[in-house]
């Protein structure tokens, strides 16, 4: 009897195989005449100030639609591949959103991209009129999804999540180590990334017992840092902490490091210079042991070493946004292939109701609550035998944190 | 309020950063002062000189300040070029023509820096870029003082040439009066390129002396042309003594504010004088009554 069973139970599968393909082929003559592909947007500043972040995106999205392809497509749409539509938001809000505007009459199916925070924020509205999919690749402000936008996904962390986080582990690191800095100077860039950092640093460090000496705000791009310096040399803090760009950054580090100052660590969060290789590979000796609270790749995830490997072999230098972009257009990717249509509205819920686990960032399970990724959180880095590598937290770090570096 | 120590040292770095501004507005106010136009591709040219000499550092490992010599020559003959073969016949005569030209210029050559060397910020890191003069407590970077020197005898040589040499009496002629110049039998398309290339040629000086300190990107000539404008009105359009001392002040001033009003309000100092000297004395420190 259960071997009849069996087979009745075999033929009833087969014949609802049988079944399924027929009625997969009436649409299939449908689906004849839809594209092969599914455009979608990468939205990067390539020009302007921030021209050297959009590069990296750019790259980082670029191995990701060809990793999708090369491992079959989007199969919901019979393998349909991803073709990328650039668009240059020349590092204003207003070249992103006329590049929205293109794109979306390109009819690409979703945006991933914008890197800064105004670029996101303008972008991501100019595609909502048309509830276009809009995944934001590194975009901190948190304003980005308090708008209650139904078409609006941020898959990294935001300012709140980086600065409580950053915190967190610059307490844990200073107690690891019989708490011997006390004393801190901010330094951060004038624009509104920089000052909402330091002043959120200043309310909070001094209720960890820290005391903050003074905070030097600088414009961008600053041609001279020397004043600075030597008012930190003046101070003589236990830390520094900095919140700039990337040129600003080395600058001062370099400044100080000439006029002598030797704190007990560098330590910033979200920092263009900290956890750029190039700065590790230009001056080795300056950025060795400097600290950032920062987005970067889970260093234990096969996918995101063969991805670095990729991206150095071809010339490149790694950053973050590399890993962000990969992911994020991994995402888009997902959501589309679950959503089987490129219906913006349907691609919308299918990243709502996302639970993707093939990135290659250090989060845990992904779940949008009004467009935020509450998985996403940043890492500690710190420069060691002239690499960047995690500290914190622990489940993800690949080296111990070296803390104090003098004094 | 900062102990005397912190006021001189500032002072000292205000000196030695205005000695490089100064460089920079030193071609642009001999632009002006003999074409009378403003060139607006001067920022773009002095970020190919940074990236010029960072390469030729890079390939041939030549130390920036060595490039010094054939770099200028380099430079003056772009600038030479750019004005006998570009800006002069694009302009068919007309100032605003010019103006419009160099802008375009400004537009193609940070692209074309953009496409060759992309968008990273770049830094170059010499031996001595760390090392400091000690003088009682101050800490002199050495490469700043190289650079303040080197700005200033440029800046000697220049008014040497202007002032002694038949080529400098012939600009000179040209920017006093055009046509009586040219009645004179004096080339004035020639003087106007050579002009052009010594602007240009102040430039290479100035971008080997910054890069031991600073750094480099495609945009990077932004950060120093507005300073260079608002020198240029300061001392003068066309004066070379003018030049260098509104550069020194615009150093100290800008040192001074970043220091009692902090770094971000250390820009106001700048504009506050820019737009004093429209006020009280449109000609600046030392130029002519129109």
């Amino acid at each position: 009897m259960t071997k009849l069973h069996d087979q009745i139970s075999r033929r009833t599968v087969l014949g609802g195989g049988a079944a399924l393909a027929a009625t997969l082929a009436m649409p299939g003559v449908l689906r004849a005449q839809e594209p092969k592909s599914v455009k979608i947007g990468i939205l990067q500043p390539v020009t302007g100030n921030l021209a050297q972040d959009g590069e990296l995106g750019r790259t980082g999205a670029e191995y990701a639609i060809k990793a999708v392809n090369d491992a079959g497509g989007i199969p919901s749409l019979g393998g349909a591949t991803l073709e990328m539509v650039f668009g240059d938001a020349r590092s204003t809000p207003e070249g992103g959103t006329a590049e929205v505007e293109r794109m979306q009459s390109e009819g690409v199916a979703g945006i991933v991209g914008g890197f800064a925070s105004p670029i996101c924020l303008a972008s991501s509205q100019a595609a909502a009129r048309y509830d276009l999919p809009y995944v934001v690749d590194v975009g901190v402000s948190d304003k980005i999804v308090q708008r209650d936008l139904s078409n609006t996904f941020r898959f990294g962390p935001g300012f709140g999540t980086c600065s409580k986080t950053a915190i967190e582990n610059l307490v844990k690191l200073n107690e690891a180590a019989g708490k011997p800095a006390r004393t801190v100077v901010l330094v951060h860039e004038d624009g509104l990334f920089g000052s909402g950092l330091a002043k959120l640093m200043a309310t909070e460090l001094p209720k960890y017992g820290f005391e903050i000496f003074e905070t030097i705000a600088h414009p961008t791009p600053a041609r001279d840092m020397s004043n600075v310096a030597l008012r930190i040399r003046s101070l003589k803090p236990d830390l520094i902490i900095p919140s700039s760009y990337y040129g600003e950054t080395v600058l001062l580090m370099r400044t100080l490091y000439q006029q002598r100052v030797r704190p007990m660590g560098y330590y910033s969060v979200l920092n263009g210079a900290a956890s750029n290789m190039r700065f590790v590979k230009e001056f080795p000796e300056i950025a060795n042991l400097d600290m950032d609270c920062n987005h970067w790749h889970d260093p234990r995830k096969e996918e995101a070493i063969q991805l670095k490997k990729a991206v150095e072999d071809a010339g490149g230098l790694w950053a973050y946004n590399i890993p962000l972009n990969y992911s994020c257009v991994k995402l888009l990717a997902d959501a589309i292939d679950r959503a089987g249509s490129v219906e913006p509205k349907a691609i919308n819920e299918a990243l709502a109701a996302s639970t993707f686990e093939g990135h290659v960032m250090p989060y845990g399970p992904t779940k949008f609550d009004k467009g935020q990724n509450t998985g996403a959180a940043p890492v500690s880095l710190q420069v060691q035998d002239e690499t960047i590598k995690v500290i914190y937290p622990e489940e993800f770090a690949d080296a111990k944190p070296v803390f104090p570096i003098s004094g | 309020m900062y102990s005397p120590d912190i006021i001189i040292e500032a002072l000292l770095n205000g000196l030695l950063t205005g000695a490089i501004y100064a460089l920079v507005a030193l071609g642009l106010t001999l632009v002006y002062g003999v074409l009378h136009i403003i060139n607006f591709a001067h920022g773009a040219l002095l970020a190919a000189a940074m990236f010029a000499v960072l390469l030729i550092n890079q390939l041939f490992g030549v130390d920036p300040y060595v490039q010094i010599p054939f770099l200028t020559v380099i430079f003056f003959a772009v600038g030479y070029g750019l004005q006998r073969l570009i800006i002069g016949p694009a302009s068919h005569g007309r100032d605003e023509n010019i103006l419009l030209v160099t802008l375009g210029l400004s537009i193609v050559i940070e692209n074309l820096l953009l496409a060759g060397f992309g968008s990273d910020t770049r830094s170059l890191n010499t031996d001595y870029s760390f090392n400091v003069y000690e003088v009682g407590p101050y800490l002199l970077s050495q490469v700043r003082v190289f650079g303040a020197a080197g700005a200033l005898v440029t800046a000697a040589l220049l008014w040497l040439f202007l002032s002694r040499s038949d080529t400098g009496k012939a600009i000179r002629a040209v920017a006093r009066e055009k046509i009586g110049a040219s009645l004179q039998g004096i080339d004035v398309a020639h003087v106007y390129a050579v002009t052009f290339g010594l602007g240009c040629a102040c430039l290479a000086v100035a971008a080997c002396l910054l890069l031991p300190t600073f750094y480099v990107n495609p945009k990077i000539g932004s950060a120093f042309v507005l300073v260079a404008f608002t020198i240029v009105v300061l001392g003068g359009m066309g004066s070379i003594v003018g030049a260098m001392l509104g550069g020194l002040i615009i150093g100290v001033v800008e040192s001074m504010s970043g220091l009692f009003l902090g770094e971000s309000l250390g820009q106001i100092g700048i504009f506050v004088i820019f737009i004093l000297t429209l006020l009280l004395r449109p000609t600046g420190l030392f130029g002519a009554k129109a």
